[in-house]
């Protein structure tokens, strides 16, 4: 259902030179499969989403999400794709401020091929536990509701893959073990599959199939030498700084 | 239903700078309809009204002064001219009917003018329309003599004169306490309201401003112009030859309707002032949208993120700035139309106290769909700039944890 091959993306980093973030020779996802990808802070777990949501243009490599090349695709092309076929969930939640809770999940399948189902919508509402909450806005929730608020909202358009980009990280323990459980339910009832990053062991221990985004990732393994010169030289470029200053 | 949604919220969210912008796409949406239409029906109005005359003859001088005086009632006479000069014209061939006004005197500020029953037995002020003296009142009568008085719809409203009432005239043209006749003169009519400057006189017999106390006795059988009817338009030319060509006693004042284009003619600089200050207002107006959106942008930036994630194409965003633009011009322009009736409204009243002249405050014109369009044109243009700079957010660096 997804495959990954020789995917790759590099940044031009702030002292101007070019850093490869990701590189990932093969990941597959079959159909309703779901895996958690461990990784640590900054290794490209991000990254990695963003390129398989087709948010970000890879430098090279195939994506292939059900049948479509998303590589292959232009900016629209990607975002329609998306649309139809992805349902996301950030750390942060990225809740419409402004809008109220049914309006941000009518929103989240307003841009795929089905368009706005406020009857659906409501449904998927109701199935995470929030259907008294329709009308309130995200501010007026406590953050444990603002993430279901987001996992009704990631699959109202009843996506073929979920992306779980640190669901958990801004929730206490037990709200993140509850949202966990609730992703992973909604996702097998809806036959979704899901893919999850996170460095946090006790979420990364409720799954069955997890895989170290670390040996995954062949720039992350690159990446660690050049860490360890890359420090230096921004402390070099502060002392050039005061030096010209004074 | 997504772009309405995305669009009212976010009208919603910037409740304030909404309403404000929307506020003064209105002043400025209604301010040049407001100019246009007060330039145009007024136009129309005053070159139209004649109040059934094709032509003046008065005292030698300005043609715009006479036909001021004698059919809007406004400025001074320039002057007499004698009887005989009368009842030469009324013997004219080409005239249909002259009737000879006499003026010098007021109450309260408005006009006493002195006429022959005629005027309301004769004249059709509008084509098909006559003078006429409401319910309860009658015209004076042909008795020179009679201290009566028939008082013009507006003028009777204004001062509350009914019939029975008695009054002193005031003399001259501008109201003085200190100067008031004895002459003591009894309302007899009120007439019905005409939309002319007709409506801010009151009538009372020639021979009673004639001979007033204190006025000239020399002059006794003077009259300040006469007002003609010609039986064919073409007559109007040969009279013009006769009195302003080879003449150089008499003016005759022909066409009415021409003297007072020439008029705004002459003050045509003056709105084309006013309608320069409208259009840099809607300009600013325009350019206030673009600003406020503008600033709004950056707060907006990570909701606009959220919708690409969510798969909102980049000309979606767009749109949806855009149209929100023009949403605020939609808005401003309805409440244009408020603000376009008031101000009409409060200008046609001065303009009907100050002249008599009543613009159409309904009239339909084009400006009145062209403008508002337009309006809402310039601020979906507006719009554009934040729409780039909409167009331009990057997804996923936006959408980086902000902790
Ligand atoms: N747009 C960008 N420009 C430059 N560097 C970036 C950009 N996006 C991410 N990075 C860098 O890529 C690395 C990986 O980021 P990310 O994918 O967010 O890691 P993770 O999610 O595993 O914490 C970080 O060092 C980050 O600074
Ligand atoms: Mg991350």
């Amino acid at each position: 259902m997804l495959a990954v091959t020789d995917l790759t993306k590099s940044f031009v980093s702030p002292e101007g030179t070019r850093v490869e973030i990701v590189s990932v020779k093969a990941f597959a996802l079959a159909a309703g499969e779901q895996v958690a990808l461990r990784g640590e802070s900054g290794s490209g777990k991000t990254t990695f989403l963003h390129l398989i949501a087709g948010i970000l243009a890879a430098d090279s490599g195939r994506v292939m999400l059900d049948g479509a090349e998303m590589t292959a695709l232009g900016e629209a092309g990607r975002d329609k794709l998306r649309a139809g076929k992805i349902g996301y969930v950030f750390q942060t939640f990225n809740l419409l401020q402004g809008f109220s809770v049914l309006e941000n999940v009518v929103l989240g399948m307003s841009f795929g091929p089905r368009g706005a189902d406020r009857a659906h919508a409501k449904e998927v509402l109701e199935r995470v536990g929030l259907g008294h909450r329709l009308d309130h806005f995200p501010r007026q929730l406590s953050t444990g509701q603002q993430q279901r608020v987001a996992v009704a909202r990631a699959l109202a358009n009843r996506p073929k893959l979920v992306l779980a980009d640190e669901p958990t990280g801004n929730l206490d323990r037990k709200s993140g073990r509850e949202a966990l459980a609730l992703i992973r339910e909604v996702c097998r009832e809806n036959g979704a599959a899901l893919l999850l990053v996170s460095h946090d062991e006790d979420v990364l221990a409720q799954f069955e199939t997890r895989r170290d985004f670390g040996a995954l990732n062949e720039a992350g393994k690159r990446a660690s030498p050049l860490n360890a010169t890359g420090e230096s030289p921004p402390q070099q470029n502060q002392q050039n700084r005061k030096g010209t200053a004074a | 239903m997504t772009l309405p949604l995305i669009i009212y919220r976010s009208l919603r969210q910037h409740a304030l700078s909404t309403i404000i912008t929307a506020g003064s796409i209105a002043l400025a949406c209604g301010l040049l309809m407001c100019v246009w239409m007060v330039k145009t029906q007024s136009q129309t109005a005053f070159t139209q009204t004649t109040t059934g005359f094709d032509a003046v003859l008065g005292a030698r001088g300005s043609k715009l002064q006479l036909v001021l005086n004698a059919i809007f009632h406004l400025e001074a006479s320039q002057g007499n001219l004698a009887w005989a000069d009368y009842e030469g014209i009324k013997r004219h061939p080409a005239v249909k009917t002259a009737i000879p006004i006499a003026v010098g005197d007021n109450l309260r500020g408005y006009r006493i003018v002195g006429t022959l029953p005629e005027l309301f037995e004769k004249v059709e002020f509008a084509p098909g329309k006559k003078f006429a003296v409401a319910p309860g009142g009658k015209v004076f009568g042909s008795a020179p003599d009679a201290r009566e008085a028939v008082a013009g719809a507006f003028a009777a409203q204004k001062l509350g004169l009914k019939v029975g009432d008695t009054f002193k005239p005031f003399h001259g043209l501008a109201f003085d306490e200190k100067n008031q006749h004895e002459e003591v003169f009894t309302v007899v009519g009120i007439m019905a309201s005409t939309n002319t400057p007709v409506d801010r006189v009151i009538w009372i017999p020639l021979k009673g401003v004639q001979t007033m106390s204190g006025h000239d006795a020399k002059a006794a059988t003077d009259v300040s112009a006469v007002l003609i009817q010609l039986r064919a338009a073409s007559a109007g030319f040969m009279l013009d030859m006769m009195y302003n060509k080879q003449g150089n006693r008499l003016t005759l004042a022909y066409p009415v309707g021409a003297i007072i284009a020439e008029l705004f003619g002459k003050i045509a600089w003056f709105d084309q002032v006013l309608t320069l200050v409208a259009y840099l207002v809607a300009l600013v107006a325009a350019g206030s949208v673009l600003a406020s959106i503008y600033n709004s942008m950056s707060a907006r930036r990570r909701d606009l993120a959220i919708l690409r994630a969510l798969g909102a194409r980049r000309r979606t965003i767009f749109g949806a700035v855009v149209a929100e633009a023009a949403c605020i011009g939609v808005l401003g322009a309805l409440a244009g139309y408020a603000v376009y009736f008031g101000l009409l409204t409060g200008v046609a009243e001065v303009i009907r106290a100050q002249t008599g002249v009543v613009l159409e405050v309904g009239a339909k014109h084009a400006v009145l769909w062209i403008c508002p369009l337009a309006m809402i044109g310039l601020c979906a243009l507006g719009g554009v700039v934040p729409a780039i700079k909409a167009y331009r957010t990057p997804v996923a660096e936006t959408l980086a944890p902000t902790s």
